[in-house]
């Protein structure tokens, strides 16, 4: 069993094409109640009737889409939901596969405590209530890539219930315009994932990958309370942000620990909700914005058109950057859900529920795991507003970047020099560095240390703006430098020798009368000539102010 | 010696009387003689002579394992065994050779039991008759018996004579008659609605079914997992409480087990039933039943109560509903469990390659039986949305009504509940097949399956032999999880009843001298 390769040959291409990926077929059984939707912002709207079909061709600001998630978010786990075997990413094909993962007759489950754990814990920081009994069921449907020909979910009575997501976009036309939202979390279910299918169309031959069947998963269902790409966006970046501060999920999109479903829907404000569809399989923030906004046009156009939408699974094509429709055979499945026999009712406790003499192995206490979730990403951003007198929007870009809000406090560490400037070369110089090489944090070949050695040069005046600027660059391409090695070797510092700098002063302004003449005369911007004169005589070692000191007082006296 | 019981033997062993290997052999031989019984699927000849020569080697160090060490045991095949075939009876398994030893499985061969073989079965475990399996009926030793035999002379007239051998009952027969033919000293069955009490009451051997969750079910290739429960057929009730000593207590691979430790079920030599009280449930006085199974139990009856036990009616009101409600959950519960054999990862896959869903289809077209995919096709027409509530919902409500039902009965008082456990004795094959295996099955687990429904301890204990000189059989059902005190009122009931020995000598003239003949006791409870 250690190396299960299934393959047949001769598949008709039809059904290759049918299947794009195997792993999309998840959460589609936890319907979002429609007439739950919450109407929000639009209440002024909603007042005046509008009549759909004469209204609607003025413009489509008179058009509100609403647009709700269903996330999957892989458990950071090392063993699977219900067996023991192994769980990674990227290991050879069907190494981690346990009897039961291959759903041999007669392998039972047997519940993980981890995924359970990961699941009250992100229950908790989602502010869900936590259901003291939650219930397994299975859900029916064939497919290569689900051995069991079910998958066991929690349909009826899921782990965790009624929560809510803040998150941030920002509006307006200035980034520093950041406004906060709330979404609403109907639901979060603990659930196996499926295998993978690989289909090798010229040999006509699907291979099934079984390592991923029976990893664990959190699927958490938002509730449409988004009305646009980018809401929907930054809503699973902040969900994707919680989850890595948890370490209940490494949500990686690029390798699918976080798979995002979205179901959009348009509608005349004060109108009963458009038919949805909903688009699967996106597996990155940018795409999931895209998608949703084209969704949200297609659906405008079709119904400007006098056509309908149907209630449909659709794909998006990010070369093409529009949504499909997937050829969907399950068409209108029914899964045919069952209470899972083999998994008794998830009992979990608080404090005051705790049975006497519980054997802690065989229980778990939801005050105790409350009691030690760590720092959510909203109050670590808090703390970085008031410590440093950041702006909202730099807290935000330091928790986006992975690794950037540890660089940043590394460098906090060993320099004297002010946080705002900090702040700026981190945001500013640093980041935008590693955008251009398009590197990450880790990829940096600047150390904090170097950073903050390089500001503190700044800081005690050292070295001029400019010249930390050259500086950085140095450190950027030669490695292993130290900023006082290269501000020694390009001579960078700045003049200490005030008497000589005078003398270039004095120089400089002998050499342009003119612009003296013109600086006598009262026009304010002939001193920065001056001062860029004595810069460049000084090969920018001279620090402006100094400089314009000096200017002053010649010109004054 | 094969006539023994398990508890003599392992004595005969542990004394040298005999050596496991002697004892192997001795089985071994029996299995070829008796063959035509189909009770066998698979004979694991060599793993068991293997198996005995290590037992053996224990015996001479002095390092015997216990009671079991070196007792010819059987296996019903839908229990997974490691590196042997496990088939269910069905095509869909054939060839199918687990990677490991279902939990029971492994417990039997932890205590030093030898392996005889994989015992013959209904399809899937779906039937009352033990007929329905892929690898053909299983016949009952009974009718080869000198007491069958010597009645049907007197009666029948022209009859062909083999062709009037009679089913075991089911869907455990193979273990059944493995036992009644003394292939083996115990064999483990499954019971799901009935399955091991029904073919023990048929074969004249003792019919165990353990507390829903007191014997783990991983490894147990499932029929209905809310139900289904590892079954124990033994000679004797002692017996029986050997093995569920050695089966019992928690299984970390299944979550439904119980956590709490067992204690060893030791049963007292002589019991006092003079405290007990007996319940007698008026519903299960079925038309159906026939005057002489009537007449046994209401003997049996009077026995406990001539020996100072109270005997009371008493009412389980939704009996009546129980064998739908089991028909509705049975088949959903199959439905969804028959899924995962997709022709993928193990057993038939058709030659079909046109798509992925038309390979599903043929392979299990191909793959089960008529009785199989007609309880799939049931059991997702339950689970359909718009079904769901007005009969898996509807069904778990009647269920929980039975379960009440009993729970209110011993909450009365009741120790133990007396019941047939068939309605007849056990019919001929030609007679049994007239009637489909759905309606079978209606009426054969009709005093059997609400005890699953409930998850209660149930034995079938032999009581006598009918006119036709075929067994019949008895069922106590006791309170959850006090299996103990189940098995100790079967005990004694058992050392009253005083149930003949089959006599299959005429059958086995060589073996003859394997049988410790014993003169048929006088039968109590004889008509």
């Amino acid at each position: 069993m250690a190396a299960l390769m299934l393959r047949w040959s001769c598949l008709g291409k039809r059904w290759v094409l049918a299947c794009i990926d195997g792993g999309s077929r998840h959460g589609r059984g936890a319907a979002i109640g429609l007439t739950s939707r919450r109407k929000r912002g639009q209440s002024s709207v909603a007042q005046q009737p509008l009549i759909a079909v004469q209204k609607s061709r003025k413009g489509e600001h008179e058009w509100a889409a609403v647009v709700g998630l269903e996330i999957h978010a892989q458990i950071s786990s090392n063993s699977k939901l219900f067996s023991g075997s192994q769980v990674h990413f990227a290991a050879p094909p069907n190494s981690l596969v346990s009897f039961f993962d291959a759903s041999l007759p007669g392998t039972l489950p047997v519940l993980n405590r981890r995924c359970v754990e990961a699941a009250v814990m992100t229950g908790l920081a989602l502010n869900c209530r936590i259901n003291k009994k939650s219930l397994f069921d299975r859900k029916h449907y064939f497919y290569a890539d689900l051995p069991a020909g079910y998958q066991i979910t929690q349909q009826r009575l899921p782990i965790a219930v009624n929560g809510s997501l803040a998150y941030s976009v920002s509006v307006g036309k200035k980034p520093s315009q950041v406004s906060t939202r709330t979404v609403r979390i109907k639901q979060i279910q603990l659930e196996q994932d499926s295998g993978k299918s690989l289909h090798d169309e010229p040999r006509s031959q699907t291979l099934i990958d079984l390592n991923r069947a029976g990893v664990g998963l959190l699927e958490v269902v938002l509730e449409p309370d988004m009305s646009c790409g980018e809401e929907a966006a930054s809503a699973v970046r902040e969900l994707q942000l919680i989850l890595q501060a948890l370490g209940t999920s490494q949500a990686n999109m690029a390798e699918g620990q976080l798979r995002v479903d979205a179901n959009i829907s348009v509608h005349h404000p004060g109108e009963p909700l458009g038919v949805r569809t909903e688009v699967k399989n996106l597996n990155s923030a940018r795409f999931l914005a895209k998608a949703i906004d084209f969704e949200i046009k297609r659906q405008i156009h079709e119904l400007e058109n006098g056509r309908k939408i149907l209630n449909e699974t659709r794909s998006f094509d990010d070369k093409l950057g529009c949504t499909m429709p997937m050829r969907d055979k399950e068409g209108k499945q029914d899964y045919r859900f069952m209470p899972e026999p083999n998994l008794p009712p998830l009992l979990l406790y608080d404090t005051a529920s705790l049975p006497p003499g519980a054997d802690p192995q065989q229980v778990i206490n939801i005050d105790w795991i409350r009691e030690r979730l760590p720092e959510l990403p909203g109050k670590t951003r808090e703390k970085l507003i008031q410590q440093y007198g950041m702006l909202p929007e730099h807290s935000f870009t330091l928790l986006n970047e992975v690794g950037l809000l540890e660089f940043f406090q590394n460098v906090i560490k060993e320099t004297r020099a002010e946080p705002k400037k900090v702040t700026s070369w981190v945001l500013n110089i640093f980041l935008g560095f590693l955008k251009q090489q398009n590197l990450a944090v880790n990829e940096s070949p600047v150390t904090p240390s170097a950073l903050a050695e390089l500001l503190n040069l700044l800081d005690r005046k050292a070295i001029s703006s400019s010249a930390a600027r050259q500086v950085f660059e140095e450190l950027w391409q030669s490695k292993g430098k130290t900023p006082s090695q290269i501000v020694s070797e390009k001579k960078l510092e700045l003049m200490q020798d005030q008497e000589a700098l005078e003398r270039v002063c004095h120089t400089v302004m002998e050499g342009h009368p003119q612009v003296v003449m013109d600086m006598k005369r009262g026009n304010p911007r002939a001193i920065n000539k001056l001062i860029g004169l004595v810069r460049k005589a000084t090969l920018s070692r001279a620090d402006p102010t100094v400089i314009k000191e000096i200017l002053e007082r010649k010109l004054s006296s | 010696m094969l006539g023994r019981t398990l508890r003599e033997v392992s004595t005969a062993l542990k004394q040298g009387h005999i050596t496991p290997t002697e004892l192997c052999q001795k089985c071994l031989s029996l299995i070829k003689k008796t063959k035509f019984l189909n009770a066998y699927i698979t004979v694991s000849e060599e793993v068991a002579l293997k198996q005995a020569e290590e037992s053996e080697k224990r015996y001479k160090k002095g390092h015997s394992l216990g009671d079991l060490d070196g007792i010819p045991v059987a296996v019903k095949d839908n229990f997974s065994t490691s590196s042997i075939e496990t088939t269910c009876a069905s095509n869909m398994l054939k060839g199918y050779v687990p990677p490991y030893n279902a939990t029971v499985v492994q417990k039997l061969l932890d205590k030093g039991a030898v392996l005889m073989g994989k015992t013959n079965l209904d399809e899937f475990a779906m039937g009352s008759g033990s007929t329905d399996g892929v690898f053909g009926p299983v016949k009952n030793p009974w009718s080869y018996s000198k007491q069958y035999r010597e009645k049907r002379k007197q009666k029948a007239h022209g009859e062909n004579e083999d062709s009037n051998w009679l089913i075991t009952g089911g869907s455990s027969g193979g273990s059944a008659a493995a036992v009644a033919a003394f292939t083996c000293f115990a064999a483990l069955g499954s019971d799901t609605g009935g399955s091991t009490r029904n073919p023990a009451a048929h074969c004249g051997v003792v019919g165990f079914k353990p507390s829903y969750g007191l014997v783990s079910r991983h490894g147990l290739i499932p029929l209905v997992n809310s139900m289904d429960v590892p079954g124990i057929l033994t000679r004797c009730v002692d017996d029986a409480a050997i093995v569920l000593g050695m089966l019992a207590g928690h299984d970390p691979k299944d979550s439904t087990t119980i956590q709490d430790p067992v204690k060893p079920f030791t049963l007292p030599t002589s019991a006092d039933v003079n405290k007990l009280c007996i319940g007698i449930p008026k519903e299960y006085l079925a038309p159906e039943l026939s005057s002489e199974v009537r007449s046994f139990w209401s003997k049996a009856a009077n026995l406990f109560e001539s020996e100072g036990a109270k005997v009371i009616e008493v009412s389980l009101p939704h009996t009546s509903y129980s064998i739908v409600c089991y028909h509705v959950l049975c088949t959903s519960e199959v439905a969804s469990n028959m899924a995962r054999f997709d022709g993928l990862e193990y057993g038939h896959r058709c030659d079909i390659n046109v798509s992925t869903e038309a390979m599903y289809a043929a392979t299990r077209r191909e793959g089960f039986n008529d009785v199989v995919r007609g309880r799939i096709l049931s059991g997702n027409f339950f689970l359909l949305k718009e079904n769901y509530e007005n009969y898996f919902i509807k069904a778990q409500k009647v269920r929980r009504l039975i379960a009440n039902d009993f729970v209110n009965v011993f909450n009365s008082g009741v120790d133990v509940l007396l019941t047939p456990t068939t309605l007849s004795e056990a019919v001929p094959y030609l007679e049994f097949i007239k009637e489909d295996n759905r309606t079978r099955s209606a009426q054969d687990d009709i005093f059997t399956q609400a005890v699953n429904m409930a998850g209660l301890p149930a034995v079938s204990v032999p009581v006598a032999l009918s006119n036709q000189g075929l067994p019949i059989g008895l069922q106590f059902i006791g309170r959850a999880f006090c299996d103990q005190q189940l098995l100790k009122i079967a005990k004694w009931f058992e050392k009253q009843v005083q149930f003949p020995v089959i006599q299959l000598q005429e059958l086995m003239d060589d073996c003859s001298s394997d049988f410790e003949i014993e003169k048929l006791s006088s039968v109590s409870l004889k008509q």
